[in-house]
């Protein structure tokens, strides 16, 4: 019988060991070198926080791999060799297989910062940086200052996590705003704002130059590229992360920033697929990344991976982007594109709650007037109304006057969309009355 | 993970669990509040009960009211789980385990030792319930009982815990409005109401038991009691129109809005349990066990509390009714009678609509408990005999102490803090279990899920109250429609991503078990439908 390798028990290889099990009886084994059992990754934060247990975490019972006869196997998989089909543990112990399925997933990103290995640095990505920051952060005696480096998710993630238990915060962002290169400068600017209200001393257009140690080699301070020096006790690198592919660079797998891999998720090795945050596209689908790290890619990756391993050779063709997270109390949606820059054809209408935790900003095309995309903070709208609307390219006129059919906010809730509508008209006039 | 185990030993110290200083004074308010009916019990005679009474239930008001201040004022509106999985009470630690030990003891004492809390059949009372003798004259115009004093505790209970879960949840109108309304049910219909209602009882005419319009068959079980029924029947029009209510609210009001709301209505808008689990429960609501085994010990277990009061109830009825029409309309078997071609028409209604959608062995158990009840009430009417297989009264004594006891009270509150708080909501409560089939089969509610958007982060299973891994379903893309529900809205709230929303839609499509995830491409989507 096919036997089915998976490295990695992230998103990505899970769904897609799910999918095959659905479609097919071949021998699957899941490896990794994290943890047995799968846990979402997405929610280390509420463990720290102390929202929830670490077994909370484990989307599924641990009965389910056996009664679904998909195998579990620990280690760390130092080389592949794709001749022999085969893979070599750090133990040295070896697996053969028929087909192979990198998800290997991401590592935390270090720019090669001087002092970015002493004691108290940390990222946040794995179970065991977890467990490093529960060593190097209990609370606030033992961590008196906390310096978190770069402005993205996981870095406002792990503020609100020190938060908890009281420890200062100094976050150093490159950007103007707090996620300026992603989110348009309204947008950026009101959840810079509300991080400020959560006692974050945040620091804009401000970089890491040097970590300094003490004699300990234990994080002494740091020195920002603005020439300031702040004692510190942890220092959290949080600059993006990057594919954790560097035990493949001595195999015949092509990797480039990840695992090379076609529409099909296909790498240059026959029988050899990359899915998930280590992939990267050949030819990137529609403005997406090459590199998308993120949860539903990986998850949406897995389902067309399994596809085509059990037959039904089928690309991975993603359809309208989105994505979603949460600044502390803030949550934010997206669907579509919204660019911080806005594209030459790109148009955007932002209205915002007079109290600023609200607001909402629509992306649409400035000659044709189709829906792009929408930010939402603070407002849940319909993952399906806007994949539909922006797919079939809707008017913005007709998105703005049909805004609450995309409204998922929980019942009773005061509804803003008379307000966005009566906003929208009044910046049509004005928009009138300039020309 | 080995760090949250071992946490409490480690020396490098513990997450902020520590009380602020609002908090501690708080703690004290309280403690005095508790303090003074903690010596009402050990006889210590007040000489002025209404106003020792007045000050210790104000300090218990005003205790939680500061606590709660101390805890949220200073946070920003939004979810407030910090460090539940670390504080002692609310994590099965030391704190909880006294706690629970003490509420299980207090309730012992009440339902079976209720002459320990002072109360005395003849002279006044003494000791606690004597401390509440005023309130009660004041109210009803007869002295306490020990269900006067736990009433007047419970609905304290309510209102305070009330405030704090109003404050918790300031941000979700979803939640300001529920609680208000278990708020209100409790002090009105619960406490008050039926004081007023007892007055009546003042003039010969009357002869009303105590009746809580809420409470309604087959929580409150008792309900058709031999003395209550006559009770209703001596007392005029009015008494009439009150045993009237009463079958009319489960035969009737009931399903009609389970049909629009879903169980929701009654279980987290309404009811006094879910009241108290859903305010003074609230720490504790992710204590719920989500396995998929405590799931099957759910639904044999609440099924099976269904079936013995629905039996218990009958059996009681039809001891009191006569063979001729001559004190009550209905004669014995006319009665035997109906509720067997009730039952049965039920259960073929179900079979022939939604046989489908019940799993194997919830066939299997619904042909069972059918056959079980019809035999019994068969042999019965065929026999001819007088008793019915089991002697009612035995019946009816043991359903009341197991059940309406034990179950409901020593359990199902006693546990909060190790079980959490909807313990006998979710195994055991008879009320529940008839909401529920309904609400799983014929109701417009369901909880939708928002497209792809799920991270499985586990948010919404930890804080069901009711057991029920949201996530599960969520991670799928499919609605969640489960017996269970309560609709606390809950899992919707704690949610970072906004994937769930509760919702009352056209039954059309609501079992959507065949659902892909949305993102990918619609081919695919097609694709995997028809692998399915
Ligand atoms: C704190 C945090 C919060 C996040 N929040 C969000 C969010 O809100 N929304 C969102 O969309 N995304 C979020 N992400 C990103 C998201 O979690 C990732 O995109 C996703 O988990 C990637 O899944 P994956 O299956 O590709 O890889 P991973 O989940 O990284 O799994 C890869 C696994 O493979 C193992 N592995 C790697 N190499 C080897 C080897 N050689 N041998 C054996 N095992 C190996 C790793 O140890 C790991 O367990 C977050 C990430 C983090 C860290
Ligand atoms: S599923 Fe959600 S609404 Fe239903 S009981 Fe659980 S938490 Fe409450
Ligand atoms: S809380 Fe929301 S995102 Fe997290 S698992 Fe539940 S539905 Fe998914």
């Amino acid at each position: 019988m096919k036997h089915i390798a998976i490295i990695g028990n992230g998103i990505a290889g899970i769904t897609a060991a799910r999918h095959i099990r659905k479609l097919s009886n071949y021998k699957i084994t899941i490896i990794s070198a994290e943890s047995k059992y799968f846990f979402s990754r997405t929610a280390l934060m509420y463990v720290y926080m102390g929202h929830m247990k670490f077994e909370h975490t484990q989307p599924y019972e641990n009965w389910f791999w056996e009664k679904n006869n998909i195998a579990l196997k620990e280690g760390f998989v130092t080389k592949v060799d794709t001749d022999k089909n085969t893979l070599v543990f750090k133990d040295g112990s070896t697996l053969s297989y028929d087909n192979l399925i990198i998800a290997s997933g991401s590592k935390p990103n270090k720019f090669g910062w001087p002092g970015q290995d002493l004691k108290g640095v940390q990222g946040l990505y794995s179970k065991q940086d977890l467990e490093l920051l529960e060593v190097n952060a209990p609370n606030n005696k033992a961590c008196k200052k906390a310096i978190i480096v770069g402005g993205g998710l996981i870095g406002i993630e792990l503020a609100e996590m020190l938060r908890t238990r009281e420890i200062p915060v100094t976050f150093l962002v490159r950007d103007k705003d707090f996620w300026g290169s992603v989110l348009p400068s309204g947008d950026a600017n009101l959840i810079s704002k509300h991080i400020k209200t959560h006692h974050i001393d945040l620091r804009l257009e401000t970089e890491l130059k040097e970590i300094i140690g003490d004699e300990n080699g234990r994080v002494k301070s740091v020195i920002t590229s603005k020439g300031e020096e702040i004692e510190c006790n942890l220092v959290g690198l949080t600059a993006g992360v990057s594919p954790a592919v560097a035990f493949l660079k001595n195999s015949s797998i092509e990797t480039g920033k990840g695992v090379k891999v076609n529409k099909y998720l296909e790498t240059n090795i026959p029988n050899v697929y990359a899915i998930g945050d280590c992939a990267q596209q050949l030819e990137p689908t529609g403005l997406r990344n090459p590199v998308e790290a993120v949860w539903y890619t990986g998850r949406m990756m897995g389902e067309v991976v399994a596809q085509t391993i059990c037959g039904n050779k089928t690309a991975y063709n993603p359809g309208v982007w989105f994505n979603s997270a949460k600044f502390f109390d803030i949550e934010y949606q997206t669907y579509g594109w919204v660019w911080a820059k806005p594209k030459d054809y790109e148009a955007h209408f932002s209205w915002e709650v007079p109290n600023g935790e609200k607001r909402i900003t629509l992306a649409y095309h400035k000659n044709t007037n189709a829906i792009l995309g929408v930010n939402t903070f603070g407002i849940r709208l319909n993952h399906k109304t806007f994949d539909s609307w922006i797919s079939e390219e809707k008017n913005i006129d007709y998105v703005i006057e049909h805004l609450e059919k995309a409204n998922f906010d929980p019942e009773f809730y005061h509804s803003h969309f008379s307000a966005i509508k009566k906003a929208f008209k009044e910046q049509l006039k004005t928009d009138k009355n300039c020309i | 993970m080995n760090t949250t185990v071992q946490r409490n030993m480690s020396l490098a110290g513990e997450p902020p669990v520590a009380l602020n200083f609002l908090q501690k004074l708080a703690v004290i308010v309280g403690m005095f509040g508790l303090g003074v009916l903690l010596l009402a019990i050990f006889n210590v005679n007040f000489p002025n009960k209404t106003l020792w009474l007045t000050l210790s239930l104000s300090s218990l008001i005003f205790g939680v009211l500061l606590f709660s201040y101390g805890a949220y004022n200073n946070k920003h509106a939004g979810i407030k789980n910090d460090a539940v999985w670390f504080k002692s009470i609310s994590s099965r630690g030391f704190l909880a385990w006294l706690l629970g030990i003490a509420l299980t003891g207090f309730y012992i004492v009440l339902y079976f030792y209720p002459q320990y809390l002072g109360l005395r059949t003849e002279g006044s009372n003494v000791g606690l319930i004597g401390l509440f003798d005023p309130l009660s004259t004041l109210l009803s115009g007869n002295p306490a009982s020990q269900w006067f004093v736990y009433g007047t505790l419970y609905t304290v209970a309510i209102l305070a815990f009330g405030i704090k879960f109003l404050w918790k949840y300031r941000h979700n109108r979803y939640e300001v409005l529920r609680t208000i309304s278990v708020m209100f049910f409790q002090l009105s219909f619960a406490f008050i109401i039926p004081e007023l209602m007892a007055r009546l009882n003042n003039s010969e005419a009357y002869n009303i038991p105590y009746y809580d319009l809420k409470n309604i068959w087959p929580l409150s079980y008792y309900n058709f009691d031999q003395y209550r029924v006559d009770g209703f029947i001596s007392s005029g029009d009015i008494g009439l129109a009150l045993l009237i209510f009463g079958i009319v609210s489960i035969l009737i009001i009931t399903p009609i809005l389970t049909y629009f709301y879903g169980k929701r209505w009654y279980c987290s808008w309404v009811c006094g349990c879910g009241g108290l689990a859903e305010t003074s429960g609230d720490s504790f609501r992710h204590l719920s066990d989500k396995s998929l085994k405590a799931w099957k010990i759910e639904r044999w277990l609440v099924h099976s509390v269904l079936v013995f009061s629905v039996l218990m109830t009958v059996a009681v009825v039809h001891s009191y009714l006569n063979y001729d029409a001559s004190k009550y309309w209905l004669n014995k078997d006319a009665f035997l009678i109906s509720v067997a071609v009730f039952l049965g028409v039920l259960f073929a209604v179900i079979w022939y609509f939604k046989r489908d959608e019940l799993q194997k062995d919830a066939q299997y158990g619904a042909i069972g408990y059918l056959g079980i009840i019809l035999g019994l009430i068969a042999i019965h009417y065929f026999s001819g005999s007088n008793i019915f297989i089991f002697n009612p009264e035995t019946l009816r004594k043991t359903y009341s102490f197991f059940i309406g006891s034990i179950f409901s009270g020593v359990i199902g509150t006693g546990f909060y803090p190790i079980l959490g708080n909807r313990v006998w909501c979710r195994f055991g409560c008879p009320m529940a279990a008839i909401l529920g089939l309904q609400q799983r089969l014929f109701s417009k509610f369901r909880i939708t899920t928002n497209g792809g958007q799920c991270i499985s982060c586990g948010n919404c299973s930890t804080y069901c109250e009711m057991g029920i891994d949201v996530r599960a379903y969520a991670q799928k893309g499919e609605n969640i429609i489960r017996a269970s529900c309560v609709g606390c809205g809950i899992c919707s709230a704690v949610c970072p991503r906004g994937v769930l929303k509760l919702e009352n839609e056209s039954p059309k499509g609501r079992i959507n078990s065949d659902a892909v995830l949305l993102g990918n491409d619609v081919d695919l989507l097609d694709l995997i439908k028809q692998n399915k």
